[in-house]
């Protein structure tokens, strides 16, 4: 039963490039309802953006058969994310995710998975997303 | 107005932000973001897995909790640091209004390199929403 904890460390390869456009970005910013004149100039993405990259990567990784995440019963617990640069109009993004953490949460399980998103070989943001997965007693 | 090192102090609390949540907004950031979890959109079944109603995405109320800080600073690439717990989800009637959600953040710490430290609170009615949300920032000398 639970996770596969041999999976601790495991990196997944990187997904595929993302390409960050002018109207991805200024969806987002509308989204989130943002007034900061920052944005007007179409230049950089709100920090939250990069969720849009590695959520993807990070659900190609729940499926992978070898971890057992039972994906009915996923919620998104915690996120974190560590800046080198803002992501900008014309990035083409790619996301190497990978397994760091899986320990109990009294009935349920919780797995940390580190995201980190590249622009080409550069390194611009990590994120780190902590994902609870409901026992069946919880 | 930008905000300079200088004017900063430990417990300095940020103007608040009160900011509706409506259906509206969360089928725009089910587009933006891609999560077209139903639990966001469709209250038949938000209800079928216990929730009293629709919900908003987490990812949404921490993408809008963080414009407290960049509000305050102006410049949102001084964010270094982000991160929060959703501990509690945001409910999102089908009325015009949607629900609010008061946005606070207070100055927690300064840093020896002139980054600054700031914990972040995010409520709505009298249920956190957010918990151990802080951003770190770097601000002008």
């Amino acid at each position: 039963m639970g996770m596969n904890r041999d999976m601790i460390g495991h990196v997944y390869p990187p997904s595929q490039p993302y390409l960050v456009t002018t109207e991805k970005v200024s969806a987002f910013v509308s989204a989130l309802g943002e007034t900061n004149p920052a944005y007007a100039t179409g230049t950089v993405a709100p920090p939250t953006f990069p969720i849009v990259v590695t959520m993807h990567a990070m659900e190609e990784a729940f499926h992978d058969p070898a971890l057992q995440m039972d994906y009915s019963r996923i919620v998104h617990s915690d996120q974190r994310f560590q800046y080198v640069r803002p992501i900008r109009i014309g990035d083409e993004l790619t996301v190497r995710a990978s397994v760091e953490e899986i320990k109990p949460l009294g009935p349920s399980e919780i797995a940390t998975f580190k995201t980190e998103v590249l622009s080409g070989d550069e390194l611009v943001v990590t994120g780190w997303s902590k994902l609870v997965v409901r026992g069946p007693d919880a | 107005m930008t905000i300079k090192l200088s004017d900063v102090t430990v417990g300095l609390e940020l103007p608040p932000l009160d900011l509706a949540f409506t259906r509206a907004d969360l089928v725009a950031y089910a587009n933006a973001s891609g999560d077209m979890n139903p639990i966001h959109q469709d209250e038949v079944v938000a209800k079928s897995v216990g929730l009293p109603d629709v919900i908003a995405h987490g990812m949404l109320t921490m993408g809008r909790a963080i414009r407290v800080v960049t509000d305050w600073v102006g410049d949102p690439t001084a964010v270094i640091d982000y991160s929060v717990r959703m501990t509690r989800p945001v409910v999102v009637p089908n009325t015009a209004g949607g629900s609010t959600v008061t946005f606070t953040g207070k100055v927690a710490q300064i840093n020896d390199d002139g980054t600054v430290q700031v914990d972040l609170g995010a409520v709505f009615g009298d249920v956190k929403v957010l918990g151990l949300a802080k951003a770190t920032v770097r601000i002008a000398q």
